[in-house]
């Protein structure tokens, strides 16, 4: 069965269409590169997945879960793992405490005041620590973070959160090749694993990725296949080229 | 401290100014309240109120500090849960005036000069202490848990939150300024004669509420490191940075914010109530919009999100204004004005941010030498 199906959801904001009955349905371990213009919907999508916005009409399931029924906080402890466009990071902590933050595990109040990290904890944050390249720097303050580590640390954070489905929004925007590259390779090491949606604009790391490409326009699906496929396809170079 | 080894200098800093207030106000005040009063260090009942009153404010300025340095949550309304607090005491102090009141009857002045015949249903167990007690921490408690609820499901933040905070609290002033709601009217509660049953007006009652307040201020001092120093503490500060990474993690961050906040008029009711007593008077001007917006420039001049920082600013504030009231009465307020604006624009950390910037330059200059 699908790790996450979109059936016919629409989202209008002010008379604006920003999601058209959209449906859309992703394989578990499926690493789904998502495209399209700006004004696609790709975002509103990901808000609609993860809670933050509401449909008018239609359903988001998730492990046999109506997302649109469940709040931010329930969403993610039901597996879902989200990366913003602009890194959030918890500035005024160290990256160590950012990924304890994270780290899964219960989430009330009693919990978190008498919390103690046990020695299996901090050996999984010392291992997200270097997946992500900030081994070394775990006492800085992740405010002091440049902009590609501040990304990293996020993806760390999504990783600790041990999630089902991540969903990037624009994961390597403002880095360097290198890490772009590095990010590539994490992803591929991520699916299988986990279930992974991208959003992207730089087309060489879709290319790289592999992975099966949707393409958005005007808030419903326009085109699907291989990356070559999508682009070979006249209505895609319509939408991008406006011709 | 750098002749304490390095592991335990962060204890020293931690523990070293609960200890000094702690050995201030329990011990080195009380022992000079022991000297004869003509002696020249024996500290006026004056001053011992003056004081025991700034240490009231230190409370209310580090309940504050909680929701607004530490969470980001700047309340604007804070001097309702101080007055919540100071009332329930307040009403336990008029009810232990007995027949001693100037009508000689069993209600309070207030309601015999109004020609009520009994009290009003919420004054019901006012005379036992105890449940006066429970009152201080649950009234302002209720309060803040009920509107905090609302506002917080409701994801009102910034300064809209603010506003709302304010306009409860002057809704709050309007009200207790009526005579009908049973509370003595613009004129509040004053002219206390007992405190179970022990004379206010003697010397060692004031010692022993001014010690107190005291020992009040620097477990709750102690209190709050604890709560910052845990897990929670570090998500409340992640409330203040980023909520919504925080609930894209999983913590709903509606009960963190509202438990915070909760916690934080509860401590300030507490400093209400200990500052009835010694103050001798409690009105509604303390519901005042001025009163409260007093309150955030304590934390902001002090530096928010310092909890030492907010002790320091409302004392320096609070000295400052004893100290302008009495030589220039009309500038007070324009010194007010002027002290945050400045805070805001060059010391945005506070002055105990200062402090730390100037320690690691001065650090600094001195490794590189």
């Amino acid at each position: 069965m699908s790790q996450l199906v979109l059936d016919e959801i629409s989202v209008t904001f002010d008379g604006f269409k920003a999601l058209n009955k959209l449906s859309l349905s992703v394989e578990k371990g499926e690493l789904r590169c998502i495209i399209g213009p700006n004004g696609a919907g790709k975002t509103t999508m990901m808000d609609v997945i993860t809670g933050k916005t509401r449909p008018d009409k239609g359903r988001a399931i998730f492990k046999e879960i109506d997302l649109t029924q469940l709040s931010e906080a329930k969403i993610a402890t039901a597996g879902i793992g989200r990366k913003f466009q602009k890194p959030t990071v918890f500035e005024k902590l160290s990256v160590f405490e950012n990924l304890e933050l994270a780290l899964k595990g219960p989430r009330g109040i009693l919990t978190a005041l008498f919390a103690r990290l046990s020695g299996e904890q901090k050996d999984r944050i010392g291992e997200l620590l270097a997946t992500v390249g900030l081994a070394g720097s775990e006492a800085r303050l992740a405010g002091s973070l440049a902009h590609g580590q501040k990304q990293w640390l996020e993806i760390g954070m999504l990783l600790a959160q041990e999630p089902d489905l991540l969903l990037l929004d624009e994961p390597v925007a403002g880095m360097t090749d290198h890490e772009t590259e590095k990010t590539a390779e994490l992803f591929l090491s991520l699916a299988g694993k986990h279930t992974l949606v991208v959003v992207e604009h730089d087309m060489d790391f879709i290319g790289r990725l592999g992975g099966h490409v949707t393409v958005l326009a005007e808030g419903s699906v326009l085109s699907e296949g291989t990356l070559a496929q999508v682009q070979a396809d006249e209505r895609v170079i319509e939408v991008y080229l406006g011709r | 401290m750098n002749f304490l080894p390095e592991s335990l200098q962060g204890t020293a800093r931690r523990w070293a100014v609960p200890f000094a207030l702690l050995l201030l106000t329990l011990v080195l005040v009380p022992l000079l309240r022991m000297l004869p009063v003509d002696s020249a260090l024996h500290p006026s009942d004056y001053t011992l109120t003056w004081l025991g009153k700034i240490m009231c404010y230190m409370l209310a300025a580090l309940a504050l500090d909680m929701a607004w340095g530490v969470t980001g949550i700047l309340s604007l309304g804070h001097g309702l849960y101080f007055a919540l607090g100071g009332y329930m005491m307040g009403m336990h102090l008029m009810r232990e005036i007995g027949r001693d009141g100037v009508y000689k009857s069993d209600l309070p002045d207030f309601m015999v000069f109004l020609d009520w015949k009994e009290m009003p249903w919420f004054w019901t167990g006012s005379e036992h202490f105890w449940v006066t007690l429970l009152q201080i921490v649950l009234v302002p408690g209720i309060v803040a848990f009920v509107f905090g609820f609302f506002a917080f499901r409701s994801r009102i933040k910034g300064v809209y939150l603010s506003i709302i905070t304010q306009a409860l609290t002057y809704a709050a002033l309007l009200l207790f300024f009526r005579n009908e709601t049973g509370f003595g009217g613009n004129n509040g509660f004053t002219d206390f004669k007992r405190i179970l049953g022990v004379p206010l007006a003697q010397p060692g009652t004031r010692t022993f509420l001014f010690a107190l307040t005291g020992f009040v201020l620097v477990l709750s001092l102690l209190l709050c490191g604890w709560i910052l120093r845990s897990r929670y503490g570090r998500i409340l500060t992640a409330v203040r940075d980023a909520e919504s990474r925080l609930l894209f993690c999983g913590y709903d961050t509606l009960w963190f914010k509202l438990s915070v906040w909760t916690f934080s008029a509860v401590l300030c009711g507490i400093a209400g109530a200990l500052y009835v007593p010694q103050v001798g008077i409690i009105n509604p001007s303390e519901m005042s919009v001025g009163s409260s917006i007093e309150m955030a420039v304590w934390v902001a001049v002090g530096g928010r999100g310092s909890l030492v920082g907010a002790l320091l600013g409302a004392g320096l504030v609070n000295g400052a204004k004893s100290w302008f009231t009495a030589v220039f009465p009309d500038i007070w307020l324009y010194f007010l004005g002027a002290l945050f604006i400045l805070t805001t624009l060059f010391l945005p950390q506070g002055i105990l941010g200062l402090y730390a910037s100037l320690r690691r330059k001065l650090s600094k200059s001195g490794g590189a030498a």
